[in-house]
């Protein structure tokens, strides 16, 4: 395995990606938030709102220095370790990326100076503008890699180009390229998981307050804020989920089969499996706990209608099936927990006890992490499953790799940057914790 | 085929604009150890703090620009230039993390090591940047596939070498430039004897370089154009050497700033119409024509780069506005 390039190169790319993304669904979702709060701090003059905007950019701040150091790497790992994908797609998937750093990366990483140094030096509303600007580039910038990473997916608007170097994608309709048929069901899952990310994480941290006892006021407002946010995550995270399971059965139907261990195509209607551990030899699914007809329903409304299993594509075309059903199933199974969390509270908070319940703190303590963990499945999930291509149909993930680059210089470089991340990762979590344990009355960067 | 042309001036515009802002923050960080006091190294960091992330995003557009303009280059630039880049990265990573970190404990221990990481990832990313320039204008082992031949040690000859250096003691001098903007009383009075010595010392290595240059890279001897730029250069330069002299800090700032507009277009010119020059054959090189995109994503690019780089030069201006003058430090600084 540390001999092989193209394996090396993989891996170096899913776990910098995943290092990565640690960080922008928090800025994503939370720059919204704060955007609320810095309304309302403009418009009342609260103290309140003041501190909570303040405390809440503090966090945001450090966690927007690591997304976007960590975010440099991925786009020059591109040309450095994937150069024959980036000579093969650049045409098509150049534009976005540049568009990107063109349109989003300036808006927020300008408007941050403002935000994070600009309270004494601009006025509020310049300030919540600011905020304003900083949020939508955030939510901008992940639509322009998501239209990217989509078109790798469902890729259209294109033809196929012969050059002296091999042939290539080149461009023939942008906005087929960009409304790509996966494009907006899979920006809108990320953008309100997003949303659900950064909700859990200010209620688990105000619930933590309030379990201790301090800044009660600032901790109960803050998590009610958090928990209008979550709830709309939540439910419009399982609407374009399912909206996106639709495409993919449509679009690439061999990820579908192996979300669900899918192997033999059948007579009637495709169960969906509750639980099970797909054999890959024996092609079936162990210990299964299954609803008949289900997935069938999920896909075509219709119980009694086949979904296309693994069966149907040559063995060479077909993804690897264990980790997409594991992470597809987790993936689903800590979205429904959402769900039922967020309404839960919700219904609590129309009755007014909605902070009666400590073992209810508690669980919203304990679920801080878990969007996080739903985060990272779904795109195991998502980019595992569309393997053995890197462009689904058109090209192999085996034939992107830089074809210049040794195992050697892949592996140390792995090594380097999961090494400094790990360290980064820790920094950043000591820091946080040290934040949060300092609390909001103390205003210091 | 004009929209090549029109996408290779682009491109050095960005690296122009990049080398000039970051230019300076780098400048900041390679200076930072020399100041002791806790202070004035919070007020260095300051300097920068509210503007070098929005400095690295032309970096980053830099990249993306290049990547959908001319993939094939992007490709065969990055790859062949793997490790160098890999460890650019590296110390971006480190400087980022040294400003956003330094100040949150109150540990001298702690604040020190984060100190000479923000010193040496500065240094060492100016480094990097510089001789990975003085390669590409000498041209890089690439095969007619644009696959590198090359090791890391071929990147190491004296050209290559001494734009690295002049890199370094370039960015420092456009830093303690920035700072004297940036700074009062005793540190701005440390920083002014800073840029003086530094000025005289770019002026030298200018004059290696050139040399170096005009005997090693056939294409790099004087033409018209270049040697109009290289005039107007030589003059910049001489200009901020006396206004360092003269202690006039801003205006000093403002001629540098045209003396590294004035290189990069010397560097554009040398390269043109070439992006990747191969030193094993001249025939293996890419230029702007066969490492581009189509012209349908040219045309679309350059719409949107025209529409929104207008409005990014406002609001960038905005914030600097927003944050002139000299840093006064408060409880919302690093």
């Amino acid at each position: 395995m540390f001999s092989d390039a193209l394996m090396l190169a993989r891996i170096q790319f899913a776990l910098t990606a995943m290092f990565h993304y640690l960080y922008p669904p928090l800025t994503i979702g939370l720059g919204w938030i704060m955007v609320y709060m810095s309304y309302k701090r403009l418009k009342t003059g609260e103290e309140l709102y003041d501190k909570m905007a303040r405390f809440w950019t503090n966090i945001f701040a450090v966690t927007f220095a690591m997304g976007v150091t960590t975010g440099i790497v991925l786009e020059f790992e591109f040309g450095t370790n994937w150069s024959e994908y980036s000579r093969f797609v650049g045409d098509v998937f150049g534009s976005p990326l540049a568009a990107e750093a063109l349109i989003s990366f300036f808006l927020e990483s300008t408007f941050l100076g403002i935000l994070v140094f600009g309270w004494n030096r601009v006025s509020k509303r310049a300030h919540f503008i600011a905020t304003f600007m900083v949020a939508l580039g955030a939510t901008l910038s992940a639509l322009w890699i998501i239209v990217a990473n989509s078109w790798q997916h469902t890729p259209a608007g294109f033809h196929i180009v012969e050059t002296p170097l091999g042939p290539r994608a080149e461009i023939t309709s942008f906005w087929q390229m960009f409304f790509n048929p996966s494009t907006v069901g899979r920006y809108s899952h990320v953008i309100f998981s997003a949303m659900l990310n950064a909700s859990f994480f200010v209620m688990g941290i105000s619930a933590y307050y309030l379990l201790k006892g301090k800044y009660e006021e600032f901790a109960r407002r803050s998590l009610k804020i958090a928990l209008v946010f979550g709830i709309i995550g939540a439910y419009l995270t399982l609407l374009a989920g399912h909206h996106q399971a639709i495409i993919v059965a449509r679009y690439q139907p061999a990820k579908l089969a192996a979300f669900e261990g899918h192997f033999k195509t059948t007579e009637g209607g495709t169960p969906y499996y509750l639980f099970g551990i797909p054999n890959e030899k024996e092609k079936k699914v162990d210990y299964g706990i299954k609803i008949p007809g289900f997935l069938s329903f999920l896909v075509h409304f219709n119980f009694n209608k086949p979904v296309t299993a693994l069966d149907q594509f040559p063995p060479e075309d077909q993804p690897p099936v264990k980790l997409p059903f594991f992470t597809f199933h987790i993936m689903v199974s800590l979205g429904m927990f959402f769900i039922a969390l967020t309404t839960f509270a919700l219904i609590l908070w129309w009755k007014g006890k909605l902070f009666d319940f400590r073992w209810l703190l508690w669980i919203f303590v304990f679920s801080l992490p878990l969007p996080y963990i739903a985060n990272m499945v779904g795109w195991i999930a998502a980019e595992v499953g569309r393997q053995p291509w890197i462009v689904q149909d058109f090209l192999r993930t085996k034939d992107g790799v830089s074809p210049g680059v040794s195992a050697s210089q892949v592996l140390g470089s792995t090594i380097m940057f999961t090494t400094i991340y790990s360290v980064l990762f820790i920094l950043y979590i000591f820091i946080l914790i040290k934040k949060i344990k300092k609390g909001p009355e103390i205003i210091n960067h | 085929m004009l929209l090549n042309v029109i996408w290779f001036v682009l491109m050095t515009v960005l690296l122009m604009v990049y080398a000039i802002l970051e230019g300076f923050d780098l400048g900041v960080g390679i200076l930072h150890l020399f100041t002791r006091k806790n202070e004035h190294r919070r007020i260095l960091m300051n300097s920068i703090g509210p503007v070098w992330d929005g400095n690295e995003v032309w970096l980053i557009t830099f990249g993306g620009a290049l990547f959908a303009a001319f993939p094939t280059a992007y490709a065969v630039v990055f790859s062949a230039f793997y490790t160098p880049f890999m460890l650019l990265l590296c110390t971006l990573i480190f400087r980022a993390a040294s400003m956003e970190f330094r100040s949150k404990v109150e540990s001298s221990l702690w604040q020190n090591i984060w100190d000479v990481l923000f010193s040496l990832s500065s240094l060492v990313a100016t480094l990097l940047l510089g001789v990975a320039s003085g390669n590409a204008l000498a041209g890089i082992a690439i095969n007619e596939k644009g696959i590198f031949q090359g090791n890391l040690l071929t990147f190491l000859n004296p050209l290559g070498i001494v734009t690295g250096l002049f890199a370094i003691f370039l960015f420092a001098l456009h830093g303690s430039l920035y700072l004297q903007i940036k700074t009062e009383g005793e540190l701005n009075y440390q920083i002014k004897r800073i840029s003086k010595f530094l000025s005289f010392t770019v002026l030298i290595l200018f004059a290696v370089l050139t040399l170096i240059s005009f005997s090693t890279v056939a294409w790099a001897r004087p033409r018209v154009i270049t040697s109009i730029l290289g005039l107007l250069a030589v003059l910049m330069l001489g200009l901020t050497l006396w206004l360092s002299w003269q202690e006039k800090g801003t205006k000093a700032f403002f001629s540098n700033t045209g003396f590294i507009a004035s290189i990069i277009l010397i560097f554009a010119s040398n390269m043109f119409p070439y992006l990747v020059r191969s030193s094993l054959n001249p025939s293996y090189s890419f230029d702007i024509y066969n490492s581009a995109s189509s012209p349908k994503t040219l045309a679309i690019m350059l719409g949107i780069v025209l529409t929104v780089l207008p409005v990014v030069l406002a609001y960038t201006g905005y914030v600097y506005w927003v944050f002139r003058g000299p840093v006064k430090l408060d409880e919302t600084s690093y």
